[in-house]
This record gives C-alpha cells, structure tokens and sequence, in this order.
C-alpha cells in the first residue's frame, strides 16, 4: 500500500481539501492509497511514497531522499491528476 | 437512564462531535473498519483539543502577570485556537450543536437560494460556532432557542462570506471553480476595496522579485514559536529580571523563563491544532459528500492560502504591511482606552496574506500594500471591541483574532445588549439576515445582466 501525504502550513484547510480530491482521483484511476494531510513540520519526521503541497511550502521538504512534488496552482484536479499518475 | 442520555452523553461534547462523525461515516456506507477508526479518532482529537487547552493556559497566565508588572494594562493576545479550546470547558455542547446544524443549514441555503457555496473549512466552521454560542450564552439565550438562532447565523454566514467576496476572488483566480471560505473575509474585502480606490495604474506584485527567505513563516508552528519567544523576551525585559525571577519563575534566569514560556505557548498551540485536525478528519469529508449529493452544482469555500498561489509576492508584502499596522495600532489602542492586542504572526500571516492578494488584484503593488494595512488596523480594533461581549471569556488573556469574528460579535452582543427580549432580538437578527440576503441576491442579479448586456 502506497502512502501520499498532502501538506500545508497549518495542516487544516487546503491539505484537507487537496486529500480529498487526491482520494477522488485514485477512485478514478483505479487506484488505492493511504492518503492523509498534516502541517508542514510534523510532515518533516514522517514517512510516505509521495509529498504533495504548494511549491512554496513543500520546497523545505526536499532532503534529496523524499518524493516532494510541488503543486503550481493547489486547486487544479488535472495537475494533481498528473503528479498521482507520474509517481505511483 | 435520560439522564444518562441527555447529560452524561449528549452534555459531553467530545462525544457528541464522536456521535456526529459517527452517523456521517455510517451515512456514507463505509466498512465497519472506518466506522470504529473514524469516530474514535474524532473523540480522541477533541480530547487532544482540550489537553493542549490546559497547556497553552500556564503560558498564557504568565504572559499576562508579565504584561501587567511591566506596562500596568492588559495585554490580549489573539489566538482562535487558544479562545476556542478554553472555550469548550463551558460552552462545548453549544458549539458543536450549533455547528452540526450550522452545516445543515448551509447545504440546505445552497441548495434552495442562489448561493451555492459550501462551506468547508472546518475549523472555521467551528470557531465561528463556538464564537456564536458564546455571545448568545452571554445574552442570556439557552436551550433549543440557542441551536435554532445559533445554526441559522452560522449557516446563512457559511454562505454569506464566499458570496461577499466571489467577485474579487474571480479576479484572483480567473475562473468561477472555487470561493473562499474564510471567516477574514470582511478584512479581504475591505483591502479588495481599498486597493479599487488607490490602484489606479499601480503595477502587479507578481513582478517584483522577492527573496524567498520569508516561506519558512507559512510554517505555523515556527512562526507561533517565534513570535511567542519574541512576545515573552520583551516583556519579561519590561517587567525585569528581580520580578520574574522572584514571583513567577522560583529562580530561573528571567530569559530562560520567558523563552521556556514561549515555546510552550507554542507547543500548546501546536496540540490543539494535531486535535483539531483529528476532529475534522471525519466530519469535513462527511459534509462535503453529503452535500455533493444535495445540491447541484455547489461551489466549495476553501481556506484562504488557496488563493496565496496566484499572487506569491502579495503573500509576503500582505504579511508585514499588515503587521506593520498591528504594531502601529497598538500604541492607538490604549489611548482610545481599549485593550492592547498584541499582534500575532499567525494571524497577521494569512489573513494579511490574502488581503494582499485581493488588493493586489484589484490595485496592484499600491493596493496590496495599502489594502492589507487596512486588514492589520481591522484586526487589531476588532478583537479589542470584541473584548467587552465576550462575557467572562474576555477576561483570558486571548480572543478571537480574524474580522469576521469581530463583526459578528460586536454586532450580535451589542445587539443583544440594546434589545431587552430575547425574541426581539431573534427575530431582529433572522431580518438583518434576510436583508443582506436580499442584497447578495440583488447585486448578483446586475452582475448577471452586465454579463448578460457584455455579451
């Protein structure tokens, strides 16, 4: 089971909704994940397959061992829809 | 045994809100897994809520002893979080009444007025539940009289603020997917009017280059850290060395103790967030299915930093003009005999954030600049008036911190103040309500002729 964190700067608003809609697009993809959401510093210690968030708060993520990808524009389903099919 | 029911289980609000996630998860139809794993983590997040409460509280007091040795007046610090969780002790079943029936409300206006917005973020849904039971409490109101008033303000709010702003925040972002729905928005508004009137010409932020330095503040737990040690260095300088070391710490090097202080401030907020982050796991994603299913083509509300993304820069300048202003308006404040409101990072960072980038996209540098200086003057005046209505919630130390709550409460208490019977006042509220209604509903309708008359 692959595991997709989405991360934003308080852990409450956009990541949750990005979650959803994460979980929305491996519906249709046919896929299964374990997705959830949280804030950017306990993102820091955590373990997942994929790192999702806005380009300036994911950037802090990178330690050239995680799968960050930076998200343009938070809200568009076809970008996210790319970055899931890209990296799962 | 109704006791037991109505006391024991419905009276504690960490099972109530369980017992909510509870019929959302089975509504939805999912394993029994989820079920068991979702309403127990609801429970849990609010006890969380509550422990992270108890924490934030120690600091708090300390701040305010400081505060008080050094300068002689009350120093409030604006923090929802810290309000909201302190606030659970007494008012915990109102709030998460009223904010259940809040979120009904609102699909139900989505779905049968020209509004389709939902409402979704969460937390904000539940500050502002909590915020209305408070000043209603305080005004005397209880029972079922409570949650019926209390849910038709929430919804109609939950509703009321995407639409206010909807037409700057197409501005923003170039198309009608999405609204925002953040209780600042009264803040953003005013900036998006201001920057309308002093941005004649003024070019974009967006061609600026900033240095990326500042990013490391969208970290909430960093910037609360920071500020607080910043908050408690200061003041325990003021207060000096012999009396904190004396009364408050039993010795401990006064800068050692403040910056200790700090950081558990800090960690408190950081607890309450983790619960209230559980708590909402379930019942936001329970809300917007549910609500997908109702209402047809609804729009979703989101949480402000959607739209930071489209105007990166006007996030930064939005942020320190908007906190240049709370430092400003705080050595007004007293003179006008209010209370000190300590001007926090978090709340200066995002709702000056937004500002800016509504400012900026109907004025351009001039008016991101000055449209969140507006925001940072609003959000300083507003939770000092708030202040008085609060009852003996006032008296915390904290209070509520974004515009929205602080013309909600200003206006509802002093409502409640003016008016003597509790029916008055109800039905005094449900008419403004039907009255911003019916002006919502006008301004739409010439949007649309324009539209119309354009094409």
């Amino acid at each position: 089971m692959k595991k997709v964190l989405v991360v934003c700067g308080n852990g409450l608003g956009s990541s949750m909704i990005v979650e959803m809609n994460v979980k929305a697009a491996l519906k249709d993809m046919g896929k299964d994940a374990e997705v959830s959401h949280t804030d950017l510093t306990t993102a820091k210690t955590e373990q997942a397959d994929l790192f999702l968030g806005s380009e300036d708060i994911v950037e802090s993520l990178e330690d050239g061992n995680k799968n960050v990808v930076k998200l343009k524009n938070l809200m568009d389903k076809n970008e996210l829809r790319e970055a899931l099919e890209n990296n799962l | 045994m109704v006791d037991l029911i109505m006391k024991d289980i419905l009276g504690t609000p960490a099972i109530l809100v369980g017992l909510f996630a509870l019929i959302g998860l089975l509504v939805q139809r999912k394993n029994s897994g989820d079920v068991v794993s979702g309403t127990l983590k609801t429970v849990m997040g609010f006890v969380i809520l509550n422990a992270g409460a108890s924490v934030l509280v120690q600091s708090l007091g300390q701040f305010s002893s400081m505060f008080d040795e050094a300068f002689a007046v009350d120093g409030v610090i604006p923090n929802n979080e810290a309000i909201v969780a302190l606030a659970q002790e007494s008012f915990g079943t109102e709030t998460a009444m009223i904010m259940l029936f809040g979120m009904i409300v609102n699909i139900l206006l989505a779905r049968f007025s020209p509004f389709k917005y939902i409402f979704l973020t969460g937390h904000h849904t539940m500050f502002m539940a909590c915020l209305i039971a408070v000043i209603l409490t305080t005004g005397g109101f209880s029972g079922a009289s409570i949650i019926i008033l209390g849910s038709i303000i929430l919804g109609a709010l939950m509703v009321l603020s995407p639409a206010l702003l909807q037409p700057f925040t197409r501005k923003v972002t170039g198309s009608d997917d999405f609204a925002v729905g953040h209780f600042g928005s009264i803040g953003y508004f005013v900036s998006a009017c201001v920057g309308k009137s002093v941005g004649k010409g003024s070019k974009s932020t967006e061609e600026i280059k900033v240095p990326k330095s500042l990013g490391f503040l969208r970290d909430t737990s960093v910037s609360v850290s920071l500020t607080m040690v910043i908050l408690f260095f200061v003041v325990a300088g003021f207060a000096g060395p012999s009396f904190v070391e004396t009364e408050l710490s039993g010795g401990q090097n006064f800068l050692v103790f403040a910056f200790m202080q700090g950081l558990t401030f800090a960690a408190g907020v950081y607890i309450i967030l983790a619960g209230v982050r559980m708590l909402l796991g379930e019942i936001v994603p329970a809300f917007k299915g549910i609500a997908d299913k109702v209402v047809p083509n609804a729009k979703p509300a989101l949480d402000a930093p959607a739209i930071f993304p489209f105007a990166g820069n006007a996030v930064i300048i939005g942020f320190l003009c908007s906190f240049v202003a709370g430092l400003v308006s705080m050595f007004f404040l007293p003179l006008l005999g209010l209370s000190v409101i300590v001007p926090g990072l978090v709340p200066h960072f995002f709702t000056g954030a937004a500002a800016g980038v509504f400012g900026n996209a109907t004025g351009g540098r001039r008016g991101a600049v000055f449209g969140s200086m507006a925001n940072g003057v609003m959000i300083s005046f507003l939770p000092a008036l708030l202040l008085p209505v609060l009852g003996s919630l006032g008296f915390q130390g904290t209070t509520f911190g974004d515009a929205d709550f602080g013309v909600v409460g200003i206006v509802l208490g002093n409502l409640i103040r003016l008016i003597g019977s509790n029916t008055i006042v109800g039905i005094a509220i449900l008419g403004l309500l039907a009255l911003l209604f019916l002006l919502g509903w006008k301004t739409k309708a010439n949007e649309n002729k324009n539209d119309v008359d354009a094409a």
